[in-house]
């Protein structure tokens, strides 16, 4: 009797289980409406097709508000999010994607920032290397104060620049 | 102190040469940016493809799924609309565009094409429905036809004459079927 009970409460478990399993494949139940989070996350990668520079999740326009209503239509039929852009792209062009693909004259948006960004730091690390490199003469034409010509740490280095010369001859 | 400016001397070189490239890149990159911005500015101020130019050609496939190719529009005078179903002076005009449509049938001269510019489909078959109008009407798809035409915005109306040279252009709606019928007949010389 003791190892009974435990018996028959696994087999009533599994009993519901299956019935809920085999319930559940039988009614499919409401199709999925997906949420207006869910529609405005695949929205804010496109942009309106007809509104400069607006974001489809963002936008106000009665055009906007038909495109959200085509992808929550889609995502009920069950299309992925891939399958979404593709076809905004066929129906409305490539100019809708937040993100144009890596292609063509496409890549100089891609590749341009970087490069300027990496170009303007160089230029900007070269001009202050410079700028801390000049000599006396041109501090005290842009400063009007006299430095002094030689601090004991320049002496340090010249004795060692010498003495490195010395071994070299 | 001869050995050591020897042994720079490459490495300046090198630098220098390595300078004259850097800068060689970023000015064809710089002309390439002007090329590219100047190309989209001139395309930007050119406008609608104008009366007395070559009507860009084009194969439009309708909501019916039928299809409308330039072998269609040979030799007859062509109207072509770009409309959308969210453009309220589209809204307008379709009256006008339907009774024109309607005084010219049997006339195997004149054909209109309605081009569906930004829509989706569920809307601009509601608009359709809603004006009756029964000319062919398709998408543009990737907006190719608009962009052909230089389109600034709908509607827009392009009546193209036998030879296939813009006749007439407009921007804006259409006010009566008698503006339509006037340009129309004079290109059919009734």
């Amino acid at each position: 009797m003791k190892l009974k009970l435990p018996l028959v409460i696994v087999f009533l478990l599994l009993l519901t289980l299956t019935g809920t399993s085999i319930a559940s494949a039988q009614d499919p139940g409401p199709e999925p409406t997906p949420s207006e989070d869910e529609v405005n996350r695949i929205a804010k990668n496109l942009y309106c097709p007809v509104c400069e520079n607006i974001p489809l999740d963002v936008c106000e326009s009665a055009a906007c508000a038909q495109w959200r209503d085509q992808i929550r239509e889609k995502l009920v039929e069950g299309w992925t999010e891939e399958q979404i852009y593709d076809y905004f792209v066929v129906q409305y062009g490539e100019r809708v994607l937040a993100e144009p693909p890596r292609r063509g004259l496409n890549w100089l948006i891609y590749i341009v920032p970087p490069i300027a960004l990496l170009a303007g730091g160089v230029l900007l690390y070269r001009l202050l290397r410079k700028s801390t490199r000049s000599t006396p003469e041109e501090n005290v034409a842009s400063t009007g104060k006299v430095k002094p010509e030689s601090t004991p740490q320049d002496d340090k280095y010249t004795s060692l620049l010498e003495e490195e010369l010395k071994k070299r001859q | 102190m001869t050995e050591i400016q020897m042994q720079s001397n490459p490495d300046e070189q090198n630098n220098a040469q390595g300078k004259r490239w850097s800068l060689i890149f970023v000015w064809l990159l710089v002309a390439v940016l002007l090329l590219v911005v100047g190309l989209q500015l001139w395309k930007a101020q050119l406008g609608v493809v104008g009366v007395g130019e070559v009507a860009p050609k084009f194969s439009l496939t309708l909501f019916d799924g039928e299809e409308i190719t330039p072998a269609d529009m040979e030799g007859k005078v062509v109207l072509v609309n770009f409309w959308a179903s969210w453009c309220i002076p589209c809204e307008d005009e379709a009256y006008e565009l339907q009774s024109a449509w309607e005084y010219y049938q049997g006339n195997e001269e004149v054909l209109f094409v309605g081009v569906d510019y930004s829509d989706t489909n569920t809307a601009a078959l509601e608009f359709l429905d809603k004006f009756g109008v029964t000319y062919p009407n398709g998408p543009d798809l990737g907006t190719r036809i608009s962009q052909d035409y230089r389109m600034q915005g709908v509607p827009e109306t392009f009546i193209i004459d036998q030879e296939g040279i813009i006749a007439y252009v407009l921007i804006g709606p259409f006010q009566s079927v008698e503006q339509i019928t006037t340009i129309i007949d004079a290109l059919l010389g009734s």
